[in-house]
């Protein structure tokens, strides 16, 4: 169903190639830079000799085609299927997305075909008419990399003003939340979506006060004992995060996991849910703030 | 002897390496038994040049233990996508594809088999040897094709006209078919519309963000095809522990994702043991769609109603199991945020307020064990535990003791 050569970066780089021989701009450097950017490292070995040697019959030894268009390729009904499916999602608003063409189209899922069910409900209104208008203020600004002046709420609950050069846009599915990225702020770099009262892209010229802080980065060696299924779960559970695992014995591993220092409660939290199957053994630091949390257990005269 | 190539003909092949680079990246190569060592050779080297920047190796006494490590919050697209774009095909497929849409090159030519025949000698004629496709070749490709929804076959009278579809203009918001490829189900569907439009600039990036599903888009797409056409299936599934395999017959009913996890589990009613079930999706494979199911309403309707007491996906459907799970916990002044937490994270349980400084947690559940992670997470606070099921209530008691010893903290008992 999914799997299939129609969507092969195969596929999508002749058809880019094909464009440029209809356009009678296509040369072997062309060629060369539309394989690397657009098939696998080893495409080029098979690509090109299949071109050249005419085992497809598309492209002439003078880089001309018998092709008259560019080609194109209309959607396939699994394409359609799971456009038609988006139009269902309540995230949808946040976008400019039209779904003609498909009425007569059977979405591929509907909301009530799957559930998140760790998913935290305090996530972002996205059926507020004023969040839609913040986020799609935000998500131009980014765009078009302007700068952007924020009224917010900060973490006290007052009111601040912020003026800001939009980075990105993040989005957490744990926390169903959306975070504005940016520099040029003394203060922040984060702000929750949630949190912006107004924002605007200004006309007026605004200062931005300083060069973006770097974010920190830490290594966490944890040590799995692999006890109801403990190495699996702790794979799976740290699997976004660039790491490294090496077994120490038939039942011992160690993981090696680099995360960004901004979120280290979130972590120590994370570690804490596998109890003692999972140990941290570096950095200390990271040890000390485990071992103040159990203390503060040790201190809760446990029922 | 066949050659090697980076594509594949089948996905199921390579799944499970890709799933042991990324996940684990702990095995070596002499581990790799199921397989040749050739096999596993041609593997790494395909998933190597799908994936380059993200592979690596440690060397261990055992060998070369290859990975991959990918930091999802600085990939604004799911590389694992790459590995479902690697169907392998034949030079005449390639040759055929790209003259098709050549020759319906809009939805208003309309051309019957003979005529396409015809004018596709225009186009192989400039080779030196023109390959030859006879008509059940061509025939065939259409069937697929408009099986595939991109071309349309219309009778007239016993002649079947063949033209392109009428094509969906996407273009628009490159970012809202960029967000729903990396969050919606199937996002790698996303991806291959993705690869339609031009290049664009990434202004969306995800945290907490599982990419490992990918790898399991297909069988997920059959599922759902499955639950839209309300029909059993018949599926394989592969021990986790033994790599056994079994094939099962299950009505599936709903998907469970987990975004704490990334797993992802099918629901689903086992007609043979009159129970519900969940089963790994990345332990299935070779979904087959058999008869309809007429009670799949009806079904479906006593999973909603079980849903009320399930923390995970564990699912009984049988309520005089219920477990009782009840735990309390300390707050100071200055921590309100940890009332949002358990708000925000208690799912189907409730909070209630016992005093200033105390709040109590409460849920009736199929399955404790499902919970302990969690309450785990509030090591620090916890101040009583009262579970029904006292075999769970007393296993968190003594990991809680065996932290305090692993940690060198005094006594190792819990009080």
């Amino acid at each position: 169903m999914i799997f299939s050569e129609l969507y092969s970066v195969y596929y999508n780089a002749v058809a880019k190639i094909l464009s440029l021989a209809v356009k009678g701009e296509a040369d072997e450097k062309a060629l060369h830079h539309i394989i690397s950017q657009y098939a696998f490292s080893e495409s080029m070995l098979t690509i090109l000799p299949s071109l050249r040697e005419e085992k497809w019959q598309l492209l002439k030894s003078d880089m001309t085609t018998p092709l008259r268009h560019e080609p194109t390729m209309p959607l396939t009904t699994l394409e359609k299927r799971w456009l038609k499916s988006l139009s269902l999602d309540e995230r949808i608003r946040l976008f400019d997305l039209p779904f003609e063409g498909l009425d007569d189209v059977e979405p591929l899922f509907t909301p009530d075909d799957y559930v998140i069910y760790d998913r935290y409900c305090d996530g972002d209104p996205y059926d507020s008419d004023e969040y839609i208008k913040i986020f799609r203020t935000v998500l131009e600004a980014v765009r078009q990399k302007h700068p952007l002046k924020i009224c917010a709420y900060n973490r006290r609950g007052n009111v601040m003003v912020l003026n800001v050069l939009p980075s990105r846009l993040e989005y957490s599915e744990k926390d169903d939340k959306f975070r504005l990225i940016f520099t040029g702020c003394r203060h922040a770099d984060t702000i929750n979506l949630s949190r912006i009262i107004s924002c605007r892209i200004p006309d007026e010229e605004i200062r931005l006060s300083c060069e973006p802080v770097p974010r920190e980065k830490r290594t966490l060696t944890l040590r799995v004992r692999d006890e109801r299924n403990a190495l699996e779960r702790a794979m799976l559970h740290f699997a976004h995060f660039e790491k490294q695992a090496e077994r120490l014995d038939e039942k011992h591993y160690t993981m090696r996991i680099n995360y960004d220092r901004a979120d280290e409660t979130e972590m120590v939290i994370r570690v804490l849910g596998f109890g003692p199957l999972v140990e941290v053994i570096e950095p200390q630091s990271f040890r000390e703030l485990i071992i103040e949390r159990l203390k503060k257990q040790k201190s809760c005269g446990l029922k | 002897m066949s050659s090697y190539s980076e594509l594949v003909k089948n996905f199921e092949k390579v799944r499970t390496y890709m799933r042991d680079f990324y996940v684990y990246g702990l095995k070596s190569r002499s581990e790799y038994d199921k397989k040749s060592a050739r096999s596993y050779d041609d593997e790494r080297r395909r998933i190597e040049s799908w994936l380059g920047e993200h592979m690596g190796y440690t060397r261990t006494t055992d060998g070369k233990n290859m990975f991959i490590s990918i930091d999802s919050r600085i990939c604004a697209h799911n590389p694992l996508y790459r590995s479902l774009k690697a169907r392998s095909f034949t030079d005449k497929d390639i040759t055929l594809h790209f003259i098709l849409f050549d020759i319906l090159s809009s939805p208003d030519i309309s051309l019957t088999l003979s005529e396409i025949l015809c004018r596709m000698d225009d186009y192989l004629g400039c080779f030196e040897s023109p390959m030859m496709f006879d008509e059940s070749t061509v025939r065939k490709k259409l069937g697929e094709y408009i099986r595939e929804g991109i071309i349309v076959g219309t009778k007239q009278g016993r002649t079947m006209l063949y033209s392109r579809s009428e094509t969906v203009d996407i273009s628009c918001d490159t970012d809202a078919v960029h967000f729903f490829s990396e969050t919606a189900p199937c996002g790698v569907v996303g991806s291959f519309l993705l690869d339609k439009l031009p290049l664009h600039s990434d202004n969306i990036f995800f945290k907490h963000h599982y990419i490992t599903s990918a790898l399991d888009s297909d069988v997920l797409a059959s599922l759902f095809d499955a639950m839209h056409r309300k029909c059993e299936i018949a599926a394989v599934n592969t021990a986790r522990h033994t790599s056994g395999t079994k094939t099962l017959n299950l009505v599936p009913l709903r998907i469970f994702i987990s975004v704490q996890s990334g797993r992802q589990h099918l629901l689903a009613y086992q007609p043979h043991s009159k129970n519900f079930g969940s089963f790994r999706l990345d332990y299935l494979s070779d979904v087959k769609i058999g008869q309809c199911c007429a009670e799949f309403d009806h079904l479906r309707s006593q999973l909603d109603h079980c849903m009320q007491y399930m923390w995970g996906v564990n699912c009984r459907n049988n309520e005089s199991r219920l477990e009782h799970v009840e735990f309390t916990i300390r707050v100071e002044d200055g921590e309100e945020h940890i009332v949002h937490r358990l708000e925000r994270e208690k799912r189907i349980g409730t909070v209630e307020k016992i005093d200033d400084k105390h709040y109590r947690f409460l849920a009736d559940v199929y399955d404790t064990s499902e919970l302990i992670p969690w309450i785990r997470t509030f090591i620090c606070r916890i101040t009583k535990l009262d579970f029904s099921d006292r075999t769970t209530e007393n296993r968190l008691r003594r990991d809680i003791g065996e932290m305090y010893k692993m940690y060198g903290i005094d006594g190792g008992d819990t009080a």
